[in-house]
C-alpha cells in the first residue's frame, strides 16, 4: 500500500513537472515555425491519449479515428460559417454529436475482433470521409469549405496568434491526459486492462467487457473530435484531405511508436513522429538537392520498421528497459567489485 | 443502352477489377495463415510489378521475358523485404508487425516515387484489337487477359497446394502451425516462402491491370486496402473465401459506381462490408464461434 502511494506521487508529482515544462516553453521559442509544430503536436497528443486509452489499456485497434477527427473539425467549421453559432457550443456539440456517433457505429463494430474490427473501424472512417468529399453543398466537396472559420475567443482575448493558440491546445492536452491517467487508475481502468489481458476471463468474472469497450471507444471519439475542432480553428480552413485513412493509420503509428500502455506514450510518440517528419522535411533537400518534398517518406518508413524491431513495445517502454538493463548491469558491477 | 446491357456491362468490368483484387486477397491470406501478419505492403508489390514491367519493356524487352523477369523482380525485393525486416522482428507482436509492414510500405512507396516520379505510366495492351462486344456490353481485350490470368494462377495456385510438397506444408501450417514445426517443417523458411510467394501474385495482377488503369507510384495503397477488404469477406484464412470475396468486391463496386453514384463508389462497397461484417462477424466463408481459451 505504502509503494502504491508512492508510485501515485511520483505519477503526479512528474505530471506537474511536465505541466509546468509545457508552459514555460514556448517563452523561449521565438521561431513561429517551431511554435507551429509544438501546436499541432498538442492537437495530435489529444487524439492520440484517446487512441491509447482504447489501444493500450481495452485492446482494440481503430483505423477510423481520423473520421472522428474530421467530424469534430467539420461540425465546428459548419456551425460556426455557415450558420454563426459560437465556436464553444459548436465544440461542444461536435463532441457530443461524435460520441453518439461513435457509441452507436460501435454497438455492431465491438461484436468483431481483431482483424475484422481493425477492417470496420478503417470502413467507417472510409465511409465519413466519402461523405465530406460528396456531400457538397455541406462541406464542399473536395475542395474544402468555402467560408473563413472564426477564431476561438474568449472575451477580448482572442487566439489567432501561434503563441496564444498553443496555450489554449496545450491546456486541452493536458487534461485529457490527466483524465485518461484518472480513467486509468481507476475501476474502470482496471476493468479495460482486464479485458486486454483476456476477455473471456473478464466477462466470466463478471466484467461488462461490451459496455466499457463501447464507453472507451466513444470518449476516444471526444477527445478526437475535440482535437478536430481546435485544428478547425488553427488552420481556419478545412477539406477532407487530412482526415483520410493515411491520418488513421498515422495516428495508430504515433499511439504504437510510443507505446501503447504508458500515458507517456503518446506524448513521445506524437513528438516523436512529428519531429522527424518535420526534421526530414527540411534536412533531405539540404543532402539532396534535386530531391523534391516528398522524398522524406522513404527514410521516415525505414525509421518506423528499425524502430519497431529494436524496441516493439514502443519508444516508452524502450527507454524504461534500456534503463532498467543499465541499472541492473550497474548493481551487478557494484556487487562484484 | 437497355438495363441488362448495362448491368452486364458493370459485371464485365466488375468481373476484371475483382480478379485483381482477388489475386491481392490471396497474397493476404496466404501470409497471414502463415505468420499472422496482416501485410499492409501487400498493395505495394502490385505496384512494382506494373512498374518493373514497363520499364522493361519500355526499354525494349519483349513482353514475356519481361513479364516473367518483373515477377522475379518482385520476388527478390519482398525476399529481402522479409529476410531484413520481418525475420529480424521477433520479439514483436501482432500490432508491432503490422507497424512495420507500414513502414516498408511507405518506405517502397517513397523509393517508387524517387525512381519513377509522380508520372502515370502506359503499357501497351497485350494484345491489340478493338473492344469486343458481348450482348450489348463491351469490354476490351485486356480485359480478358486479366480475367484468363486470374484463372490460371488461381487453377495453379490449387494445384501447388494440393499436389506439391511447398503447397502440403503451407497448407500445414496454416490447420496447425505448432503440429507442422514438430512434424520438420521450417516456420522460417514457410514465412519467406508465403511472401515471396504473394510476391509473385501482386506482381502478375500489377503486370496484366497495367494496361488498363495506368501504373502510378501511388496505386499500391487503395489496391491493398481493397484486397485486406477482399480477404476479410472471405474469412481472412480461407483461399476460396478469397477469390469469392474479391470477386464480390469488385462487381459490387461496380455495380454501385455505375448505378447509384460514382463518388460513393468506395463508400459503397465498404457500406456493404460492414454489413456483411454485422451479420457474418467471422465473413462469409469464414467460422465464428467458440473458441477455446
Amino acid at each position: 500500500m505504502k509503494e502504491l502511494t508512492r508510485r501515485k506521487r511520483l505519477r503526479h508529482f512528474l505530471i506537474a513537472l511536465f505541466t509546468v515544462f509545457i508552459f514555460v516553453l514556448p517563452f523561449f521559442v521565438s521561431n513561429n515555425y517551431y511554435l507551429s509544430v509544438l501546436v499541432v503536436i498538442g492537437i495530435h497528443t489529444t487524439v492520440v491519449v484517446g487512441l491509447c486509452l482504447l489501444m493500450g489499456y481495452a485492446g482494440q485497434i481503430s483505423l477510423g479515428h481520423a473520421a472522428f477527427y474530421g467530424l469534430g473539425a467539420y461540425t465546428s467549421g459548419i456551425l460556426t460559417s455557415t450558420y454563426n453559432i459560437s465556436p464553444w457550443l459548436a465544440i461542444l456539440a461536435g463532441a457530443m454529436g461524435t460520441g453518439i456517433v461513435a457509441y452507436i457505429m460501435g454497438i455492431p463494430i465491438f461484436r468483431l475482433k481483431e482483424h475484422y474490427l481493425a477492417l470496420a473501424t478503417l470502413g467507417l472512417g472510409l465511409i465519413i470521409h466519402v461523405v465530406f468529399m460528396e456531400e457538397v453543398e455541406l462541406t464542399g466537396g473536395p475542395s474544402g469549405l468555402s467560408k473563413g472559420i472564426p477564431y476561438l475567443a474568449i472575451g477580448n482575448i482572442v487566439f489567432n496568434t501561434d503563441f496564444k493558440y498553443y496555450f489554449l491546445v496545450w491546456t486541452v492536452a493536458l487534461l485529457a491526459i490527466i483524465l485518461a491517467n484518472n480513467v486509468v487508475h481507476s475501476r474502470i481502468g482496471r476493468a479495460l486492462r482486464s479485458i486486454h489481458g483476456s476477455e473471456i476471463a473478464a466477462q466470466s468474472l463478471g466484467v461488462d467487457t461490451g459496455k466499457f469497450k463501447l464507453q472507451v471507444f466513444a470518449l476516444s471519439a471526444v477527445y478526437a473530435s475535440i482535437a478536430g475542432s481546435l485544428y478547425a480553428h488553427y488552420i481556419t480552413f478545412i477539406s477532407p484531405s487530412p482526415f483520410g485513412l493515411m491520418t488513421s493509420i498515422q495516428f495508430v503509428v504515433m499511439a504504437v511508436v510510443g507505446g501503447l500502455s504508458n500515458i507517456w506514450g503518446p506524448i513521445l510518440g506524437v513528438t516523436g513522429v512529428t519531429v522527424l517528419t518535420e526534421g526530414l522535411k527540411s534536412i533531405v533537400p539540404q543532402l539532396i538537392p534535386q530531391a523534391g518534398g516528398e522524398y522524406e517518406i522513404v527514410v521516415f518508413g525505414l525509421i518506423l520498421v528499425i524502430i519497431m524491431i529494436f524496441l516493439p513495445e514502443g519508444l516508452t517502454s524502450g527507454v524504461v528497459r534500456l534503463y532498467e538493463e543499465w541499472r541492473y548491469r550497474k548493481e551487478r558491477a557494484d556487487e562484484t567489485s | 443502352m437497355s438495363l441488362a446491357s448495362e448491368l452486364l456491362q458493370y459485371l464485365l468490368s466488375g468481373l476484371t477489377m475483382g480478379g485483381i483484387y482477388a489475386l491481392v486477397a490471396l497474397g493476404f491470406v496466404i501470409i497471414h495463415n502463415v505468420t499472422g501478419i496482416i501485410n499492409f505492403a501487400q498493395g505495394e508489390f502490385v505496384m512494382l510489378g506494373g512498374m518493373f514491367m514497363v520499364t522493361l519493356v519500355g526499354a525494349g524487352v519483349p513482353t514475356v521475358p519481361a513479364l516473367v523477369l518483373s515477377v522475379i523482380l518482385v520476388m527478390i525485393v519482398v525476399g529481402i523485404m522479409e529476410f531484413g525486416a520481418i525475420r529480424s522482428a521477433k520479439r514483436a507482436s501482432p500490432v508491432s508487425l503490422v507497424i512495420i509492414t507500414i513502414g516498408l510500405s511507405t518506405a517502397i512507396r517513397g523509393i517508387a516515387l524517387l525512381v519513377w516520379g509522380t508520372n502515370p505510366y502506359r503499357l501497351e495492351p497485350f494484345t491489340a484489337g478493338g473492344p469486343i462486344h458481348i450482348g450489348g456490353a463491351t469490354i476490351v481485350p485486356q480485359s480478358l487477359w486479366v480475367i484468363g490470368t486470374t484463372a490460371a494462377v488461381l487453377a495453379l495456385t490449387f494445384f501447388m497446394f494440393e499436389y506439391t510438397y511447398w503447397g502440403k506444408a503451407l497448407r500445414a501450417c496454416v490447420v496447425n502451425k505448432f503440429a507442422a514445426r514438430l512434424m520438420g517443417i521450417n516456420p522460417q523458411k514457410m514465412s519467406l516462402f508465403a511472401f515471396v510467394f504473394s510476391a509473385a501474385l501482386g506482381a502478375l495482377a500489377g503486370i496484366v491491370i497495367a494496361p488498363i488503369t495506368y501504373v502510378t507510384y501511388d496505386m499500391g495503397l487503395m489496391l491493398g486496402l481493397k484486397g485486406f477488404v477482399a480477404a476479410v469477406m472471405g474469412g481472412l484464412s480461407s483461399t476460396p473465401g478469397a477469390v469469392i470475396g474479391g470477386i464480390a468486391l469488385g462487381v459490387i463496386e461496380s455495380l454501385g459506381a455505375g448505378l447509384v453514384s460514382s463518388g460513393y463508389k468506395d463508400g459503397i462497397a465498404f457500406i456493404i462490408l460492414l454489413l456483411v461484417l454485422f451479420l457474418k462477424p467471422g465473413g462469409i466463408f469464414g467460422t465464428f464461434g467458440s473458441k477455446r481459451v
